[in-house]
């Protein structure tokens, strides 16, 4: 007994010696909406997911790709339409329980279940399959050469402990469902969850038995994260030296977190495009010269000058410079042309203007509500008296999805580096598995299977083409008036290293103390 | 008396009652119970089932009964936000709510009373002059920017408090309290008095103007006269005269307070059930909106009910001519 | 008018500082917002006039953009704040004001009824305040706004907002002025003089109208201050809760609401100033509603 005593004395010393225990508190404005990982495709939530739960293969700062649950990929030789992952030895999920093939099966075919925000993703998944005890094969429609840049979001679950708590399919968040996974997890992340109250306090704690424990530093012993919703209680918290890293500085505040001796601030630009949308089918917007009217009226400049105190970057393209496909020409915004823009709505037959309520959140985007309210102004100057409604992001992206909507902003973040992200969410026509974000009315059935010929294409010179071919439809239908990327500002104490990512998705076992 | 006191309590029930009732038709109309329990893949025949089972096919007043038998035994449904039982939820957020609202209202009473006294005493002093304007200065500015100010000065630039949360918890199994840690007792200070400080003037003007009043009488002029100390005079005589009113509007204002609380608990983001409240309401979370304004309900009119009886205790008076109206 | 000048009042009034400025000063405010759209050097509520890169520019100061100044800086959206304020002050002091009058008209109505006639109407009156009590002005009005919101159409959500601030807003405050006109009316009606006014046969209506309402006015009188002040309040309250007037058509409230996200990165004016406006308005209309109180209440001299 005393023996085992001094033994475990030992190890506690040991492991003290090793990591330097350190618990950071960290904040943001909004919480996550579930725990359950396949049933919200929202920031925020991937965000907190990422601590609890792996994925097959995720990204490193650069956005390369890099082994986490899978260790190998490649497609098959004799068939192309097959991908085939060789899974982690040794990983086992926070109750214990071994992750082998069959929570991936299952996983994957979660993710793709109805009520699942996820499933747009695996939109080409025929089927998959376990070969072994830890080999997975996925089946696609057709050859997807880029399947695996959809996956670094899909997170892995395990299969008996879902069946044993009847979570087998994710809960449709916008029909107010819920289930056991909604508060409960069990991963195979780097932290596990010891206590949750919803948008009071989070608390993690480090995995002991954590597959990347020598792969990675783990100085982080305990993560505490509050949300807090009040952007100056957020900042004063950070001045004040109560949270240890803010991920969503306000850009006004930038000046005194970096004056401040104990903070500094982190930079980078974000894998994230503001845009306004439009409908198309209805209404004095259906008009294309009038959505050209509006996109020239829209002065990117002083946005970014005023609004944003020059913390984004004007595009004039609805996809982030990370993305395949991205070209300096499309990037290229169009000239604010007041005049231009006042011809156009007089060719429309709409020089005596029209009304027109824009849609907008408030607590979701840096400085959304202030970018829409410029907006306001800018229309009224070619004669659209635009009313602003703005709301929290839980009333407004059901109208932003449902397509009650004329005219409303949305944020979009591309966590696959590739166009065809977009192109599935916010240009497909909207059928049950596409489009599921595209509330404008656009429709072509060209374009339409120009997106699913993406899924297969294995030629990738040709695939880019396409992708330019589909950006060209995109550019001229003009459903999206695109307004800048975002710029990421992270606040946090200055013995904390730490890379911004930009996804803006912090990797807690990255982080490194001075 | 008895017969006065059951009275209240039966009109008390009846208010109850009322106030369950809209709580109850928001719960029916304004959410969609069958939609929150099922996927969308539900056939209309298990639908129909669900519907069945959940009593949503009786007539409307069995339905309403049925919500009031619940609510009496605190079974309000899951959050559909949470996927918690709502009564669970709001448990665990109400000794927030409850020791900010406590202690807000203690400095309130406490320093509100004090001051009142002090003013109407010395009349025109420098220090009454100086009490009076900085409260109206106080009264005159929304309780969130005191919030924020109080933040600014006392978190960022002194940093001297907290500006978020309750610090430090003690869980008691049934009660959680920030109460007995420092940081706990630290992070109560500026919420307690954003909230309290518009309720600390309220009573304090309440009173001065009754302690003027009750000076002018002629039975203070009398006991005066008959040599009585002034300490005497104010705390024997004229103090158990202005109660009557203070009790009646402090009572009252405990309704501000826990409305208020819901500004104070966003500004400083305080766990306590207003912030729950804020969030439900952002995130249509029908069962827990619903659930609060029945609680709401019942601490007011709990409220009122002890604010009408201690009329009786302390106003023969009024104690007398209730009496003779029921004789 | 000659007899108002000689009066005791007007004399009590020329000699005191304190009411003659803060009269003086609610006078200016409301005025000023009466003929904003004279002296407002723009109209801070036509959108299509508005230049986004005057946005912050610090008062007197030139914006290096577009080479306008202001007296009192500008906003975050380029608007000038006097003009702002002028304008906002219209919205503020209208919803205010309507928001006093409904409650006020009720309170005494429902409180003068309930104190003197008693029994069952008594019962039934209090036992409403205590429903309305159960539901606070902010409660009242997310719920009046949820529902509204619900049922009309968002192009006249801006009439809206102000339609359900004063509703709910003056819904809200009526229990105080009952309570208290109830609570003196209980007292007053076992005085003397009611009970002689009985005697010489005059009716309920005549009691309650020509003897208990003038005796019970002066606390009326301090509660509309108060609640007038509130009323303001309330309404910057609602506006940060997201309940209240948009932004694009600022209240004093709103723009406070706006000013207090630049309190900490130094652009102090767009908080200070409509900040200052409102704590003026509602000190003034406090002070001077004290000294009314006072003088009208000839037994606190």
């Amino acid at each position: 007994m005393i023996k085992h005593l001094l033994i475990s004395a030992a190890i506690v010393t040991a492991s003290f010696a090793t990591a330097s225990a350190e618990t950071v508190r960290w904040a943001r404005a909004g919480d996550s909406i579930t725990m359950d990982p396949h049933a919200q495709n929202e920031g925020p939530t991937h965000t907190l997911s990422h601590q609890i739960y792996d994925t097959l293969l995720q990204r490193d700062m650069a956005g390369a790709i890099i082994p986490s649950l899978a260790t190998e990929w490649a497609a098959l030789k004799d068939n192309p339409s097959v991908w085939r992952f060789k899974l982690r030895q040794g990983v086992s999920f926070h109750d214990g329980s071994k992750f082998n093939s069959e929570d991936v099966v299952f996983s994957l075919n979660r993710a793709m279940a109805d009520g699942s925000e996820m499933k747009e993703l695996l939109s080409s998944v025929k089927e998959v399959r376990a070969v072994d005890s830890h080999t997975v094969d996925i089946e696609t429609n057709g050859a997807n050469p880029l399947l695996i840049n959809n996956l670094t979001n899909m997170f892995m679950m395990d299969k008996t402990w879902s069946e044993n708590n009847k979570v087998t399919t994710p809960h449709d968040v916008a029909k107010g469902e819920t289930n056991f996974a909604t508060m409960n997890t069990n991963g195979t992340g780097a932290f596990i969850l010891v206590s949750r109250a919803v948008d009071e306090k989070t608390v993690l704690k480090a995995n002991p038995n954590y597959w990347g424990k020598n792969l990675y530093p783990n100085q982080v012993t305990e993560i505490v994260y509050t949300p807090i919703q009040s952007s100056a209680t957020r900042v004063a918290a950070l001045l004040s030296g109560e949270v240890d890293i803010i991920q969503d500085v306000p850009v006004q505040d930038l000046g005194r977190v970096s004056s401040s001796s104990a903070l500094q601030l982190a930079t980078a630009a974000q894998n994230r495009v503001i845009f306004f949308g439009l409908d198309t089918v209805n209404g004095p917007t259906a008009e294309l010269k009038v959505r050209q009217a509006m996109n020239i009226a829209i002065n990117r400049d002083s946005i970014k000058k005023v609004v944003m105190r020059g913390q984004s970057d004007p595009t004039g393209v609805i996809m982030p410079p990370f993305v395949n496909g991205w070209t300096e020409a499309l990037n290229k915004y169009p000239k604010y042309d007041l005049e231009k823009a006042k011809s156009l709505m007089k060719e429309a037959g709409h020089e005596n203007g029209f009304d027109l309520v824009l849609n907008c959140p408030n607590d979701r985007y840096i400085n959304d509500e202030s970018i829409c309210q410029a907006a306001v102004g800018m229309m009224a100057k070619i004669g659209i008296n635009v009313t602003l409604d703005a709301k929290p992001k839980a009333q407004h992206f059901p109208i932003a999805k449902g397509g009650d909507a004329d005219f409303y902003m949305l944020g979009w973040g591309v966590p696959t580096f590739d166009s065809h992200y977009i192109f599935n969410y916010l240009v497909h026509t909207q059928t049950s598995d596409r489009g599921s974000w595209n509330p404008t009315g656009y429709s072509n059935a060209n374009v339409d299977s120009m997106i699913e010929s993406l899924e297969s294409e294995t030629n990738l010179k040709k695939r880019d083409d396409t992708i330019a071919k589909i950006w060209a439809e995109v550019q001229k239908a003009q459903m999206y008036l695109p307004i800048h990327n975002q710029v990421l500002n992270w606040g946090m104490r200055k013995d904390i290293d730490f890379d911004v990512q930009p996804e803006d998705t912090p990797h807690f076992q990255f982080l490194k103390f001075n | 008396m008895i017969f006065i006191i059951l009275n209240r309590f039966f009109q008390a029930v009846l208010v109850l009652l009322f106030v369950a009732l809209i709580s109850f038709l928001i719960f029916r109309f304004v959410g969609n119970p069958v939609e929150s329990l099922m996927g969308q893949e539900a056939t209309l025949a298990q639908r129909a089932a669900l519907e069945e089972a959940l009593g949503l096919n009786n007539p409307i007043y069995i339905q309403y009964f049925d919500f009031l038998w619940k609510a009496v035994r605190f079974d309000f449904g899951n959050s559909y936000r949470g996927a918690l039982p709502v009564a669970e939820l709001i448990a665990s957020r109400l000794p927030a709510t409850l020791e900010l609202a406590l202690t807000s209202a203690v400095f309130a009473v406490i320093f509100g009373v004090f001051m009142g006294i002090y003013t109407a005493i010395n009349r025109g002093s420098v220090i009454t002059n100086f009490i009076l304007s900085s409260s109206l200065i106080g009264v005159s500015l929304p309780t969130f920017l005191i919030g924020v100010l109080l933040i600014w000065l006392f978190s960022v630039e002194l940093n001297w408090l907290p500006s978020f949360g309750r610090g430090e918890v003690v869980d008691l199994g049934w009660w959680t309290t920030g109460f007995l840690s420092e940081s706990g007792l630290k992070s109560l200070v500026l919420p307690a008095i954003t909230l309290g400080l518009y309720q600390m003037t309220l009573i304090m003007r309440l009173t001065r103007s009754e302690m003027l009043e009750v000076l002018r009488q002629d039975y203070i002029r009398l006991a005066r006269a008959l040599g009585l100390t002034s300490k005497a005079v104010y705390f024997f005589h004229a103090l158990p005269n202005i109660l009557i009113p203070v009790i009646t509007i402090g009572g009252l204002q405990l309704g501000s307070v826990i409305a208020f609380a819901i500004i104070t608990e966003t500004v400083f983001q305080w766990p306590g059930v207003g912030l729950l409240f804020i969030n439900a309401v952002y995130f249509v979370d029908i069962p827990v909106m619903s659930a609060y304004l029945l609680l709401v309900g019942f601490a007011f009119v709990l409220i009122n009910l002890i604010v009408d009886l201690s009329y009786f205790f302390i106003d023969p008076r009024l104690r007398d001519s209730e009496l003779k109206d029921k004789a | 008018m000659e007899r108002f000048f000689r009066s005791d009042f007007f004399y009590h009034f020329c000699h005191a500082p304190v009411a003659i400025v803060s009269f003086i000063t609610i006078i200016l405010i409301i005025l000023s917002a009466i003929f904003a759209n004279l002296i407002a050097p723009t109209n801070p509520f036509d959108p299509s006039s508005l230049n986004l890169m005057n946005g912050f520019t610090p008062p007197l100061e030139t914006n290096e953009f577009t080479g306008e100044s202001f007296l009192l800086g500008t906003d975050d959206q380029g608007r000038d704040l006097f003009s702002t304020i002028l304008y906002g002050l219209r919205i503020s002091l209208f919803v205010g004001l309507m928001a006093v009058f409904l409650a006020m008209v009720m309170g005494v109505l429902l409180g003068l009824i309930a104190g003197f006639l008693g029994g069952w109407i008594d019962s039934i009156i209090m036992r409403f305040a205590d429903i309305q009590m159960t539901f606070p002005s902010i409660l009242v009005a997310m719920l009046i706004y949820g529902v509204a919101r619900g049922i009309l159409p968002p192009e006249v959500r801006y009439e809206m907002s102000i339609v359900v601030l004063i509703i709910s807003i003056g819904l809200s405050e009526w229990v105080p002025f009952a309570r208290t006109v109830r609570g003196s009316t209980l007292v007053e009606k076992e005085k003397e003089y009611v009970t002689a006014a009985k005697m010489i046969g005059l009716n309920r209506q005549q009691i309650m109208v020509r003897h208990i309402l003038p005796n019970v006015l002066s606390p009326v009188l301090v509660i509309a201050t108060i609640t007038f002040a509130l009323a303001i309040i309330a309404e910057a309250t609602l506006s940060f809760l997201g309940v209240g007037v948009p932004t694009t058509k600022p209240s004093l409230g709103t723009l406070i609401r706006i000013g207090q996200d630049f309190l900490f990165s130094g652009e102090w004016w767009i908080l200070l100033f409509p900040a200052i406006t409102l704590l003026a308005l509602a000190l003034s209309i406090n002070l001077f509603g004290d000294w009314l109180r006072d003088t009208l209440n000839p037994k606190l001299k």
